[in-house]
């Protein structure tokens, strides 16, 4: 007979694993890719290859050369999810050289010097994008508008998104520049201007449910961030309708796309659910804050960026309620 | 529907043997008695080679408070006293035994009539509680904690409900489920018994949805003759059957951290096998020496539940299910997620056995190991609510103090947490050595104290 294998309990396992976490979030993503095709064209299938490819080389290249790790750490999917995020994160008519230096950015600087997937402080796509934003603040701020057919590319015509209009109506203070806003539908269908994955509030809410249902996620992070949003830009509103309304808030800008699929990151978000919900509360706070008061019209990759900071010690501070601490129920 | 408040998981069932009636397993040529086969002080051998014994009669006393006598499942001669192998994989003493015939003890009930604590008042609790302690009834769910122990809690403890764990959480293991559906009556007064027994007039039975004919069959049973007993069906999750996490599920109390016991909250917490035994010790005067056993696995031909003597190795099951198929990898006492790992198939079926799995090569392997990529689905998952990737780290880098801030004497080692990680991380290996260390610093730090203040 064969020897027996000896192993400690547990001998059975769950089968998940981390490239199935990553396929399913990026399975998440296509509704929304799609949209972006419908919404800005061929610009924004291109745009998001362009930042996949240089995304997963770089990862490859950094574990090939660099590290000259045995196993490479390619294949979990973690790099594609890195690209297509940052993708998400920028406009479809952005220059393909500068894409590639927001992916080496993401992946060389933010992820693989801090020791690669699970070990880095920052979300790479938005760490990206912070780059990019802050480096290349023109073309990263010049949007195309949409429904300008599938042919659109560079040469795309440009406009004013939403967050942009609130912005100007807050700073003139004066309420008639938010007619100019576009209507809840044509937000929720994707047909405004803006980052190219983060216009279609419908596929990204879908995106949520398939993350919900397949147990990638909990609903922690999302819906306490959205939720703050709407209570506090709610009460801002309410103060002076000078501020935009709650649900414009919501569909706007990266709000959708960062609390579904950045905020709730593994590696960069925290463990506790209690830890969970602080966050969720203070990137909710921090964007409408950087969105009202700040320099830039978007503030949610930012409020994600200054909380990913803040995770090591919210993880400290909010520990999960323990056995025998739930009081007694009748 | 009920159930407990913190984590869990949800593996795959697999209950293969579940509609297979419990058969009598056939007598081993030579049977193997280790003696520490309950937590607490192993018992002592009171046999030598060449004695005659007959089923039932004693072979080992108790060899302290917490501890249990051991009774021989066969007639024969005594072959050894020596040592085996037994499920933990460390040679432990033991009594051999040469199977001749099958002769009983006189005093032994045989006969199938029902005997309920109606016909016997003259039982009082302290009477039911040295019949359970001299028959050697120990926990049948794998624990082995001695049963009378628990039904004599420490002063300043009043229980107030008897809660019988009839949850089988563990995936593949039908030994509780077929025992519910076929001596019904039986566990029935079983606990009723234990409930006298801890003086208390309220008992639960907590069973899970998975298996509705036993909630039923109960149900009735209950409703007709035990107002006192109720029925209650939990939510299929894993691990129910943990004590704490059952207490929680049936009477929404979480027992405190270590050292506290579920007691303390008012809950004394018996497995349904135990129930059975406690009848059969009490009212038959049988001593624990059989006990039913679950053997099964994917690749089993015939995945069966056996009522099995004890001593009988679990080759001789395995050998009744078909044999061991070609593929196998290994070989488990117990359920998938809390069992140990056999190194051998001759070990003895001992009082905690209540299952035999067998997997193939490609089940029993671990996935590669990959790095944690801090998910929380562990911490999710932890039904204590730790941090299982914390903890794992933390005794990793042996910081034992870290452990210890961090509950890890609290761990119940369900599992849950390395069943659910992405990772594939052994996450409950690391725990494991962390807490054995820590409790082992807490003990030696106690004796150190007592030892300070003599001087």
């Amino acid at each position: 007979m064969n020897k027996l294998i000896v192993s400690l309990s547990p001998h059975v396992h769950s089968g998940d694993s981390i490239a199935k976490n990553m396929y399913w979030v990026i399975i998440a993503l296509v509704p929304a890719l799609l949209c972006s095709f419908i919404s800005f064209g061929v610009g924004a299938i291109i745009t998001t290859a362009i930042s996949v490819a240089a995304c997963v080389f770089f990862e490859w290249a950094i574990n090939k050369f660099c590290l000259k790790n045995p196993v490479n750490t390619v294949c979990d999917g973690s790099a594609i999810l890195t690209g297509i995020l940052l993708a998400f994160n920028m406009p479809s008519n952005i220059q393909p050289w500068i894409i590639i230096i927001g992916a080496f950015f993401a992946i060389a600087v933010v992820k693989m010097t801090f020791g690669g997937l699970g070990c880095n402080l920052f979300n790479p796509a938005l760490a990206g994008r912070a780059f990019l934003l802050i480096s290349f603040p023109v073309q990263m701020t010049t949007w195309p508008l949409p429904g300008q057919g599938f042919g659109a590319y560079l040469d795309a015509e440009t406009g004013a998104t939403p967050l942009a209009i609130m912005k100007q109506a807050f700073k003139d203070g004066d309420m008639s520049v938010l007619n100019q806003l576009p209507s809840f539908q044509d937000m929720l269908l994707g047909n405004t201007g803006g980052c190219l994955g983060e216009v279609c509030g419908l596929a990204l809410l879908l995106g949520l449910v398939i993350l919900l249902v397949k147990k990638v996620i909990t609903w922690h992070i999302p819906v306490s961030i959205l939720l703050t949003v709407v209570v506090f830009s709610g009460l801002l509103n309410l103060a002076n309708p000078v501020y935009a309304n709650p649900l414009a808030e919501l569909l706007s800008g990266g709000l959708l796309l960062g609390a579904i699929f950045m905020a709730t990151d593994y590696v960069t978000s925290p463990m506790s659910a209690k830890g969970q919900l602080v966050y969720g509360v203070a990137i909710g706070a921090l964007t409408v804050i950087i969105r009202t008061y700040g320099a830039y019209p978007e503030g949610m990759s930012f409020a994600i960026l200054i909380m990913n900071a803040f995770v090591p010690l919210i993880n400290a501070k909010f520990k999960p309620t323990r056995f025998g601490e739930v009081p007694a129920k009748k | 529907m009920k159930t407990f408040r913190i984590g869990g998981v949800h593996p795959a069932e697999n209950k293969l043997s579940a509609a297979e009636p419990i058969i009598k397993a056939e007598l081993p040529k030579v049977a193997v008695y280790p003696m520490g086969q309950h937590i607490g002080a192993p018992a002592k051998p009171i046999v030598q080679k060449g004695d005659k014994v007959k089923v039932g009669t004693m072979i080992a006393e108790a060899g302290g408070f917490v501890s249990a006598p051991i009774f021989s499942g066969v007639s024969g001669t005594v072959l050894k006293v020596d040592t085996v192998i037994d499920a933990s994989g460390y040679a432990k003493p033991a009594v051999y035994i040469t199977v001749e015939g099958d002769e009983w003890e006189e005093g032994i009930d045989r006969s199938e009539k029902l005997v309920t604590l109606k016909e016997k008042p003259e039982l009082t609790p302290e009477v039911i509680v040295d019949k359970i302690k001299a028959a050697g009834i120990v926990g049948m769910g794998g624990a082995c904690f001695p049963t009378h122990v628990k039904l004599c809690p420490p002063p300043g403890n009043t229980p107030q409900w008897v809660i019988i764990n009839a949850v089988e959480c563990e995936p593949y293991l039908t030994a509780d489920h077929r025992l519910m559906l076929e001596k019904a009556d039986q566990v029935l007064v079983g606990v009723d018994l234990l409930m006298k027994a801890g003086k208390v007039s309220k008992g639960f039975i907590g069973i899970e949805e998975n298996k509705p004919d036993a909630i039923k069959l109960l149900s009735e049973k209950c409703a007709a003759n035990y107002p006192n007993i109720e029925v209650v069906p939990l939510k299929t999750k894993y691990p129910q059957g943990g004590e704490k996490q059952l207490i929680d599920a049936v009477v929404r109390r979480q027992v405190p951290a270590p050292p506290a016991l579920p007691v303390s909250v008012g809950a004394i917490v018996q497995n349904v096998g135990t129930a059975y035994a406690v009848y059969e010790a009490v009212m038959k005067n049988k001593p624990l020496f059989e006990r039913v056993v679950t053997v099964t696995g994917k690749s089993l031909k015939y995945p069966r539940n056996f009522l099995a003597r004890m001593g009988t190795p679990m080759s001789q099951l395995i050998d009744a299910c078909g044999g061991l198929p070609e593929d196998t990898g290994k070989v488990i006492g117990g359920g998938p997620m809390m069992g140990k790992a056999l190194v051998n198939i001759e070990v003895p079926i001992c009082k905690g056995s209540s299952g035999v799995l067998i997997m193939n090569e490609k089940e029993a392997r671990r996935g590669e190991e990959k790095t944690c990529i801090r998910c929380a689905k562990c911490v999710g998952a932890c039904p204590m609510g730790l941090e299982p990737y914390l903890l794992a780290t933390a005794s990793a880098k042996q910081m034992w103090d870290k452990c210890l801030a961090e509950g890890i004497p609290s761990c119940i080692e369900c599992g849950s947490c390395q069943f659910t990680c992405p990772s594939n991380r052994p996450l409950l290996d690391y725990i494991r050595v962390g807490k054995t260390t820590v409790i082992g610093i807490i003990h030696a730090r106690k004796i150190a104290e007592g030892t300070k203040k003599n001087i």
